[in-house]
């Protein structure tokens, strides 16, 4: 999005005063201004690192710095999921099934259940007599944090009753398992076979679209032929039947590894396309057939002289390959052929929401779509952004 | 040019071989064949498998050949016409999908129209006003459009339409005209009933479309045959719909493939959320029952309609831009 880059560009000048302290820290200026215009920055754009000139083009981007920080959030929940869930994501409590969400509060009244004769539809009543208490760092079920130290201290939970059948922020689903705390845990699997994926698919392209580029002639013509009859398969039919002949018996963590696998699939092709043309435009270069000359093995070659020029482009793509995996995953474990119960994504969460019946009765299964679309979000606007910010010389 | 018709066409035959490769191999991958999900399912039903041992369904379908052989089978079948029974609905292939192919086709081919005619006129608009509210808005729009996965955008639809208007959204026809003969009413109905699908299916491809034709456009704008003819005195209106516009548009075209094939792809998942009578839910329930012949059957009949769809669009492109002609 280089127009709007543009358009950002303008604002920051015509708000941010021109850093009185030439030599200050660049961390600690304010929102920098396009590199060129930057009063008497010359030598300090001149001596700065290829990292630090792309840091500095990143943070102009104000969406990306915003997604950055909307990642990073979500992947400390991620990290921390069991603290910030109060409940057991797989304990289902048949006497709370579909409770409405009750938000929060210093306290919960315990429900109860009346049950409409002719529809028999539940209605929670909150029985005000009665209240549980809700604090901080209370105990709930045990779990180790980072697979390190087993605890039961969670962020949020009751005393009186068990959280997972009293306290119901987001609701509960179906099964009576509290949406929020489900909704924490869904956040770890999706986000890290999202990550997953793009290893695979990194590899993949780097690999092929590295030989494509480096090597051309026909080797560049094979692969770049696979590559278009990829692209014009019909993806999502694929996937499906790959994801659906895997075995209903194997284990959740051996479907996760299936699952990350066939969505890598896709990702890499455009991976591949992206590092090739880097390829390309790099080994024609003067420094390049010097390197040669003076006798660097292909080896070093790529990995001394090339692969550092195009690193930050790389990085870019990955970035913007990784939403595709996250949607793949959803959309694959939303149709019942992906992830299946116990485990839990947001795609597996969806698949309660899947006919309009449920979804216009209890409403809040339809929750897990917030995060997967900032999720998205986040990632396409620090790619956009890193994808700018990629070549820091460019104007 | 008839080099770049020859050379598009072998790549699509080529596609097409790849794809009935992989449907055969998808067919196969689950663990057991045919022969004893059939007598798994003969014998949940209570029945007796009349007589039929494994072994004998096995030689029935030539499933105790090698697998080249059954793919050449398959093949020769498919390539007659025949593609043959689904074991979940016992009826031919053929006959479950023929209605259902072409209404697929219909909504990738509706969610397309709705694409160009939408975003074209939006990029254009955003390059003329360029930093304008309405550029801004759109834009955000657009990002949102393309964050969304169109699954996700039906099921949000689906919720507001019904809780907010009372709308059942889903399915292609009416009541009445559900099992109604082809008229010029079920016609009419079709096409409104098309509205909501194709707006789900194309808002990605529109938000991609009109970032693509702003930035074109904005190319262009700075070009001197623009200030010549502004200079002569055309007016804007009529300037920017005669030159710029269509020059821009070119570079567009070549979006025509990859857009379709995303399309038609893209369609079996929302048919699946939105109930539409296309393959998509056909394809679920025949994954999910385990069904591979007819699974594979659709992966290979929707294959087919990507690559003829990615062709024709080629040979659309090419007719439309010169330098794609002559280069080839």
């Amino acid at each position: 999005m280089p127009d709007n880059q543009v358009e950002l560009d303008a604002t920051a000048t015509a708000t941010v005063q021109p850093p009185t302290d030439a030599v200050a820290e660049p961390a600690i200026v304010p929102a920098v201004p396009p590199l060129a215009e930057e009063a008497g920055s010359d030598d300090r754009i001149s001596v700065a690192s290829q990292r630090r000139l792309i840091w500095w083009r990143f943070k102009r981007h104000k969406l990306a710095m915003a997604g950055a920080v909307v990642l990073v959030l979500f992947y400390l929940v991620a990290i921390g999921a069991d603290f910030f869930a109060y409940a057991d994501p797989n304990l289902s409590d048949s006497s709370h099934l579909l409770v409405p969400p009750q938000g929060i509060a210093l306290h919960v009244h315990p429900l109860t259940v009346t049950r409409d004769p002719i529809s028999l539809e539940a209605h929670y009543a909150p029985d005000t007599s009665k209240s549980i208490a809700v604090h901080f760092f209370a105990h709930g079920y045990r779990y180790k944090l980072f697979g390190l130290f087993s605890t039961d201290i969670h962020l949020i939970g009751t005393s009186g009753a068990p959280a997972g059948k009293s306290l119901f922020v987001l609701g509960s689903d179906a099964y009576g398992r509290d949406v929020f705390s489900r909704l924490i845990i869904a956040t770890r699997t999706s986000l890290f076979i999202g990550l997953a994926g793009v290893v695979i698919s990194v590899a993949l392209g780097m690999l092929l679209g590295g030989l494509s580029g480096y090597y051309g002639g026909w080797v560049d013509t094979v692969i770049q032929r696979v590559i278009e009859i990829i692209r014009s398969l019909p993806t999502i039919p694929l996937w499906m039947g790959l994801a659906a002949a895997m075995p209903r018996d194997w284990s959740v963590l051996r479907s996760y590894f299936a699952i990350t696998i066939i969505i890598s699939l896709i990702a890499w092709t455009e991976l591949a396309r992206v590092v090739r043309g880097r390829f390309l435009q790099v080994r024609d270069e003067d420094f390049i057939l010097a390197a040669e000359l003076v006798g660097a093995r292909p080896r070093r070659l790529i990995f001394k002289h090339m692969m550092p020029l195009f690193t930050s482009h790389i990085i870019a793509a990955t970035t913007l390959a990784i939403p595709l995996m996250i949607v793949a995953e959803t959309s694959l474990s939303f149709l019942g052929l992906g992830l299946r119960d116990p485990a839990v994504s947001w795609g597996v969460m969806l698949q309660q929401a899947q006919n309009i019946q449920s979804v216009a009765l209890s409403p809040w299964l339809l929750i897990p779509v917030i995060p997967v679309v900032l999720a998205i979000l986040a990632f396409n606007f620090v790619g956009d952004g890193l994808r700018d910010a990629a070549d820091p010389y460019e104007s | 040019m008839l080099r770049f018709i020859a050379r598009r066409t072998a790549l699509g035959v080529f596609t097409l071989w790849v794809i009935s490769v992989l449907s055969f191999v998808i067919i196969q991958l689950p663990p057991g064949d045919f022969a004893t999900s059939y007598l798994a399912r003969v014998s949940a039903n209570g029945g007796a498998a009349a007589g039929q041992s494994a072994a004998q369904i096995r030689a029935d379908y030539g499933l105790d050949q090698p697998l080249y052989m059954q793919y050449l089978k398959w093949m020769n079948q498919v390539l007659h016409g025949n593609l043959g029974m689904s074991l979940q609905l016992q009826r031919p292939v053929a006959d479950v999908l023929s209605e259902r192919m072409l209404l697929t086709a219909i909504v990738a081919l509706a969610a397309l129209v709705f694409t160009w005619v939408v975003a074209i006129p939006i990029g254009v608009y955003c390059a003329v006003r360029r930093y304008s509210i309405g550029d801004y808005a759109l834009t955000f729009l657009g990002f949102l459009g393309l964050a969304i996965p169109n699954f996700l955008l039906a099921l949000a639809l689906m919720y507001v339409a019904f809780s907010w208007f009372g709308w059942s959204v889903g399915g292609l026809y009416s009541q009445q005209y559900q099992t109604a003969p082809w008229s010029l009413a079920k016609l009419l109905d079709l096409s409104q009933h098309l509205i909501i699908p194709s707006l789900i299916l194309g808002a990605a491809g529109t938000a991609q479309l009109m970032r693509i034709m702003r930035a074109n456009l904005l190319d262009e704008l700075g070009k001197p045959y623009v200030v010549t003819a502004r200079a002569k005195g055309l007016r804007e209106r009529q300037l920017i719909r005669k030159y710029p516009v269509r020059v821009a548009m070119n570079p567009m075209a070549s979006y025509i493939s990859i857009l379709s094939s995303q399309l038609i792809s893209g369609s079996i998942i929302v048919s699946v959320v939105l109930s539409l009578p296309t393959v998509g839910p056909t394809l679920l329930a025949a994954l999910q029952a385990q069904d591979m012949f007819l699974a594979g059957a659709i992966i290979l009949l929707v294959g087919a309609l990507t690559v003829v769809g990615t062709l024709i669009s080629d040979l659309l492109l090419m007719w439309l831009d010169p330098r794609i002609r002559h280069a080839g």
